[in-house]
């Protein structure tokens, strides 16, 4: 949740409510779930470790409403998490596409490409040990189980490119 | 120094607003001992660019060499030569023949290349117990298994000793157990070192490769060397931490 805030605020500095109204558009129906003091808890501790500045800016009739920007430090980090390949859950990767796409970061295709690849390898790990397993032990079994996760996420990762393909 | 050389291949149907280009100047090296995946979803053009790359189908434009040898501006039947001496077929369908045993299967390309009956008959057993079918010589095929037919396959491929082994979507009618049976035996062909070329849409059959290359509408777009893999598999299993 740190790494997607911080990677929305990388397009400009926004308000908690602006971010929430982001997060949900890109999650659709997954995104009902997520309150808005979520947002704020974590942007919260995004500010005390140093990677986001509040700004507060005066309204007429109304508290001040907090602006936060990412500092920095907090770019480095948006840019480690781009570069990262952790596969994780597929919203993850989805909420880095989307951001990444929308600040300009660097491009969805690009990082689709490079998710492929880790996972083409790891898929590459499990198969030579699927090959050494003997049929019908406890392992191959749980081997097969890796083996369709990782075919689903490839298959997805097309999907994904597809996409970006026509948005580009 | 590669074994199969390709340089601006194409495949066009067609012509004018109709025209398709099926494959789009192709630049592929396969070297010696290699395993090649290309992958892509359907109608890509990845069939085709293997019937190209086995003499199948005449390309349109480009060069083809096989070991030194131009292939592409071959007569038909030097191609036809060539195809029974020099390449191995794998299709998905395995494409035996239903009438005859799995030995006679694996004899029959040996045969019509004239060699001998004695010496056909010596390497098919040899090649079904390479494959681990020895005690399944004389069952027809729809007395074995699919992955049994598809291992047939591949003896019979491997019966002209050919430079390279072409396969096409060679698991795509098989189960998760039966793919594992065919990838052993890949395996076991390139640690022998059989340079192989395979066509899938499965990336689980990709991952065994040495390279992958992406192919999409005719065009190979992007490459993945596999030969850096091999990170353990830990990382995976979710239990860190």
């Amino acid at each position: 949740m740190q790494d997607v805030v911080l990677a929305l605020l990388a397009k400009e500095p926004s308000h908690g409510y602006e971010l929430r109204a982001r997060l949900q558009d890109a999650l659709g129906p997954m995104g009902d779930a997520l309150n808005a003091g979520q947002v704020y808890v974590t942007l919260s501790r995004l500010e005390k470790s140093g990677l986001v500045s509040v700004e507060h800016v005066g309204q007429a009739h109304r508290p001040d409403r907090k602006v936060y920007a990412l500092t920095a430090e907090g770019g480095r980090r948006v840019d480690a998490w781009l570069a990262d390949l952790t596969w994780g859950k597929p919203s993850e990767f989805h909420l880095k596409l989307v951001a990444a796409a929308a600040a300009r970061l660097a491009d969805p295709l690009d990082l689709v490409e490079a998710q492929r690849r880790e996972l083409l390898r790891r898929l590459a790990d499990v198969q030579r040990a699927v090959l050494n397993e003997p049929h019908g032990s406890a392992a191959a079994l749980l081997l097969e189980g890796v083996t369709l996760r990782l075919e689903a996420d490839l298959r997805w990762l097309d999907a994904c490119a597809r996409h970006w393909d026509r948005k580009g | 120094m590669a074994i199969l050389r390709a340089r601006g291949l194409r495949k066009e149907y067609g012509r004018g607003a109709g025209l398709v280009r099926a494959v789009d100047h192709v630049d592929l090296d396969v070297a010696p001992g290699e395993t090649v995946a290309i992958v892509g979803p359907s109608g890509c053009g990845k069939s085709t660019l293997l019937h190209l790359l086995g003499g199948l189908e005449r390309s349109t434009g480009g060069e083809l060499h096989l070991a030194d040898r131009r292939i592409d501006r071959m007569s038909e039947t030097e191609l036809a030569r060539l195809r029974r001496h020099a390449i191995g077929f794998v299709f998905q369908a395995f494409q035996l023949v239903d009438e005859l045993t799995a030995r006679e299967n694996v004899e029959l390309p040996a045969l019509l290349a004239g060699v001998g009956p004695r010496e056909a008959r010596r390497r098919a057993a040899e090649l079904l117990e390479r494959v681990g079918l020895a005690d399944r010589a004389s069952h027809l095929p729809a007395a074995l298994s699919g992955g049994q037919r598809q291992r047939v396959a591949v003896a019979r491929a491997l019966i002209g000793r050919p430079l390279i082994v072409l396969a096409d979507e060679p698991t795509g009618n098989l189960d998760s157990a039966a793919t594992t049976e065919v990838l052993r035996l890949f395996a076991a062909l390139r640690a022998e070192g059989q340079t192989l070329l395979l066509v899938t849409h499965e990336s689980r059959v990709a991952a065994t490769a040495d390279r992958v290359i992406t192919m999409r509408d005719g065009v190979l777009v992007g490459e993945t060397d596999m030969a850096g893999a091999g990170g353990g598999l830990g990382a995976y299993a979710g239990l860190e931490g």
